[in-house]
């Protein structure tokens, strides 16, 4: 049972329509989370002892490297699902996973590093976190590169999904040598926020602003993946009578 | 034409034959990674105060940078020609196991890059003052990395084959995942120079290694697969 | 008993519907010659029928089994001849034999030695292949098709770069390969002149 609904998920038209009526869902409360979030986080929450107002940043920070990762996850996933049951729509969503990726990567070490301005006094100090954020934007630009050198969409789906695979894996395995590199030389870790010791009115926000970014991640992936798939298969019948639908307002 | 059929053994044994016999034909191509190696580590000290404590410190890392870089530089040879002339392709059709082939190919060029380096290493570390205690240690980890950088390397190569000749696109996908061996190699080194006991970074190194070369054959013969469509 | 079959074959390339439902059928002993225009997709069809591409759509069945199934058994039975040679311009000629054949089949070196006889290389056998003309660098890859046999024979414009006696010889390979119950299939811009008991013919638009 459960594979009829995987594989009628994984038929393009169906697909199609299930995403259009399925982004407004997440849209919206994409907004709403991420301005709750930011109320709370921006001006309901007391200043930190510490570090004052600067932490302030880490409710965009700490969300977006957050899902800077789970968006790799979900595109090698895709890729991966896409290479063994050749489905179009996995090879779709894995390659709209990729900008938003990297977008987030960036904007996670941008906030990291402005972050890192009034804690360390320089924008950067090879911290394990941004430091692997930075070497997983590679891995970002990486897989972008590829896709874009191959001139066959097939292949370079097929090229592309292999690099996720290998870089998924490796991952973790990059992650913890920088932590294990950065250990040898006690430098300050920055971003102390460990759950049980930030009290409610900080934590409250920031898993508001996580839900919002993670909201606004499957919206902008749902639009993307559409997109996508229009181009793949603009030879395609359904498209038009898809097409011709939204035109009379049907879907 | 008669005659039984030929194991993955002797098949590779021929093939590992053929490659080391082009690239001695090549010597010029052969030899180039490595003259880039000798530049690269000789421009470090260059580029500093030459005292040799500093060397010291900067010694390691010069090492292992160096040996990523001619590392990737010979990569880009690895399976282009091949996949050019047909010869890949031939391989793919033999019948054989295509991911032993392959691997017997990334076995030539660490033979051509990898275990050159594995004898400079001990030579190197002499010169910068290690103790001779220090040579098991050292030779482990430039054994180790360079194997892991060959196997990790060959991916990218592979992906890359049929791609216009565009060095930095392959240095893109092969440095991040290559950190680790620069990371635990440096410091393995750093410590056998050192004379401190080097257990821990060694370990993880041949663990990146070991993972590398269970990993490895999978991603390779799926992205040479791919280039040959 | 030699059989290929094809069904259905449907492949894209990119944006190009290149393969389109072909069929085929061939047996042991027939040759099937593949025409069509440039850019017809004969290529492609070839290499399809290797499984060096992957089909949207479509069997192709060796001997009754989908090749699909047992990739590997398949290849050991399978010779292509691409468009390149397949041989490295930086060994000798012998040399490139001698690792043809030992991905293969153990062949003693006479074997090597009658192949190139036969395809007229015997005297450029200890030069590099890159100071041979083209023409000859067919020859020798005709000569690595003789030498390494297999029951089906895939042929990519093999009478490429060839004069009128290798369009013969070349002729001559094949008849004998058909006579001993192989199966051939060749892509080839000319008709070859076999019997027509043996030619199936399929072209490609």
């Amino acid at each position: 049972m459960a594979w009829v609904w995987f594989h009628r998920f994984g038929s393009p038209p169906h697909f199609y329509r299930l995403a259009t009526r399925l982004t407004p869902w997440f849209a919206w409360p994409a907004a709403l989370l991420c301005l709750a979030g930011l109320i709370g986080g921006l001006v309901l929450a007391p200043p930190d002892y510490q570090q004052h107002d600067g932490f302030r940043i880490i409710y965009v920070h700490a969300p977006a490297a957050w899902l800077s990762l789970m968006v790799y996850v979900v595109m090698a996933t895709s890729a991966a699902v896409g290479l063994v049951w050749r489905m179009t729509v996995a090879y779709a969503v894995s390659a709209s996973c990729a900008v938003i990726g990297a977008s987030f990567t960036a904007l996670a070490l941008a906030t990291g590093m402005l972050y890192g301005r009034p804690m360390w006094g320089t924008y950067w100090e090879w911290d394990p976190r941004l430091t692997s954020e930075l070497l997983l934007l590679f891995l970002y630009l990486g897989y972008l590169g590829l896709r874009n050198s191959i001139d066959d969409v097939g292949r370079a789906d097929r090229a592309s999904a292999v690099l996720a695979i290998v870089g998924v894996v490796n991952v973790p395995i990059i992650h913890y040598s920088v932590i294990w590199w950065n250990s040898l030389h006690q430098a300050p870790t920055v971003m102390k926020f460990g759950r049980p010791s930030m009290p409610a009115s900080m934590l409250v926000p920031l898993l508001l602003m996580l839900a919002g970014f993670t909201a606004y991640f499957v919206a902008l992936l749902l639009i993307r993946a559409r997109g996508e798939l229009l181009r793949r298969e603009r030879n395609a019948r359904w498209i038009a009578e898809a097409l011709g639908a939204a035109a009379t307002g049907k879907v | 034409m008669s005659g039984q059929r030929v194991g993955l053994a002797a098949a590779t044994g021929a093939l590992i034959a053929r490659d080391l016999r082009l690239a001695l034909r090549r010597s010029g191509d052969t030899l180039q990674p490595l003259g880039f190696f000798l530049v690269v580590t000789a421009l470090f000290p260059l580029a500093l105060d030459p005292q040799l404590s500093l060397l010291r410190d900067i010694a390691p890392a010069a090492l292992w940078v160096g040996a990523l870089l001619s590392s990737l530089l010979a990569l880009d040879l690895l399976f282009r020609e091949d996949a050019q002339d047909g010869a890949l392709e031939q391989l793919a059709l033999c019948g054989l196991p295509f991911q032993g082939l392959l691997l017997a190919k990334t076995a030539v060029h660490w033979l051509l890059t990898g275990l050159p380096l594995v004898l400079i290493a001990p030579l190197a570390a002499i010169a910068l003052g290690a103790p001779y205690e220090a040579m098991p240690g050292i030779l482990s980890a430039v054994l180790l990395g360079t194997l892991a950088l060959s196997l990790i390397g060959a991916v990218g190569a592979g992906l890359t084959m049929s791609l216009k000749r565009n060095g930095s696109l392959l240095a893109l996908l092969v440095l991040p995942l290559a950190v680790p061996v620069l990371i635990f190699g440096a410091r393995a080194t750093a410590l056998a120079i050192a004379g401190e006991p080097l257990a821990a970074p060694l370990y993880l190194l041949a663990a990146f290694t070991v993972f590398s070369a269970t990993l490895a054959p999978w991603a390779l013969a799926a992205a040479v697969r791919i280039g040959l469509e | 008993m030699n059989e290929l079959t094809a069904d259905n074959l449907q492949m894209w390339r990119g944006e190009q519907h290149v393969l389109r439902g072909i069929g085929a059928a061939v047996a042991g002993g027939e040759c099937l010659q593949i025409t069509g225009g440039n850019g017809a997709g004969k290529t492609t069809l070839l290499r399809a029928l290797c499984g060096l591409i992957p089909l949207e759509a479509g069997r192709i069945c060796w001997r009754g089994r989908d090749i699909g199934q047992d990739l590997a058994a398949f290849h050991a039975e399978l010779n292509y001849l691409g468009h390149d040679n397949g041989l490295k311009a930086d060994l000798t000629a012998a040399e490139n034999l001698r690792y043809a054949a030992a991905l293969r089949r153990r062949v003693p070196a006479q074997d090597i030695a009658t192949a190139m006889a036969r395809t007229g290389v015997a005297e450029a056998a200890g030069q590099l292949l890159r100071h041979l003309s083209a023409g000859q660098r067919r020859r020798v890859a005709l000569a690595r098709l003789a030498l390494t046999g297999g029951s089906l024979w895939v042929l990519d414009e093999p009478g490429s770069n060839l004069d009128a006696s290798g369009h013969t010889l070349l002729l001559e390979l094949i008849e004998a390969h058909l006579q001993s119950g192989g199966v051939a299939v060749v892509a080839t811009h000319r008709a070859l002149e076999l019997p027509a008991a043996q030619l199936r013919s399929l072209t490609l638009q």
